[in-house]
């Protein structure tokens, strides 16, 4: 199934990437699609501890599953203001 | 009115947003550019928003002050782009019936901004740039 990956600040910056798709298979979880994105891009390794993951714009724990379309974002801490 | 915008942010217009007969009281909070952090001089400041999240997040803070404080009316702009020192970069105006409430929201309404819209600055310096993100040395060793 396909999901819609969004990615700002330093982790855009790291993967060159500010929207992607992802294919993914049934079941995956939000921090299942971090870790893949960690394969493609090791140096995001040290915002493992600090991002959160929106899911259709919502705060979500990284062990909800995606589904089909779905909106994921990987929010580094928030710094505007 | 939330919102995230290119524009230069003007308090004036967004005032006459929030303002109604029953208030007796406005309260704007700006955010300005600093001209140094941490002991650096800042050239300028780059925003960038997740802005369909920002907005989201700014009604549920307005909606928090609702719960709270009652009979306010509440208005957010955050600027993304390039900033220059001492341009604002947030307005949020707070307008109630008395001032105490007034102040207290419009204080609620900017730290919980700080926290949870997803909105980040980076900061460009003479000699380097950084995204304003979580713990400083966690971001520096990404960037290795």
């Amino acid at each position: 199934m396909k999901v819609h990956l969004k990615l700002f600040a330093g982790v855009r910056e790291i993967t060159g990437q500010q929207e992607v798709e992802f294919d993914v298979e049934e079941g995956t979880t939000a921090g299942g699609l971090w870790e893949r994105l960690l394969t493609d891009y090791p140096k995001l390794t040290p915002y493992t501890e600090i991002i959160q993951v929106a899911v259709n714009q919502d705060v979500v724990d990284r062990g909800v599953k995606l589904r089909a379309e779905d909106e994921v974002a990987f929010l580094p801490p928030v710094s505007g203001g | 009115m939330y919102e995230i915008v290119q524009d230069i942010l003007d308090a004036r217009r967004l005032t006459q947003t929030v303002a109604s007969n029953r208030d007796g009281a406005v309260v704007t909070f700006a955010g300005i550019v600093r001209g140094k952090n941490r002991g650096k001089k800042v050239l300028f400041l780059e925003y960038e928003a997740y802005p369909e999240m920002a907005i989201r997040m700014m009604k549920r803070i307005g909606d928090e002050i609702q719960k709270t404080w009652g009979l306010t009316s509440v208005a957010m702009q955050h600027r993304v782009g390039r900033l220059n020192v001492g341009e604002t970069s947030v307005l949020i105006v707070v307008s109630a019936p008395h001032r105490d409430d007034a102040f207290a929201a419009c204080q609620y309404a900017i730290n919980r901004f700080k926290r949870i819209v997803p909105v980040w600055k980076k900061e460009i310096f003479e000699d380097g740039e950084l995204w304003v993100e979580g713990p400083v040395e966690t971001v520096e060793a990404a960037k290795e």
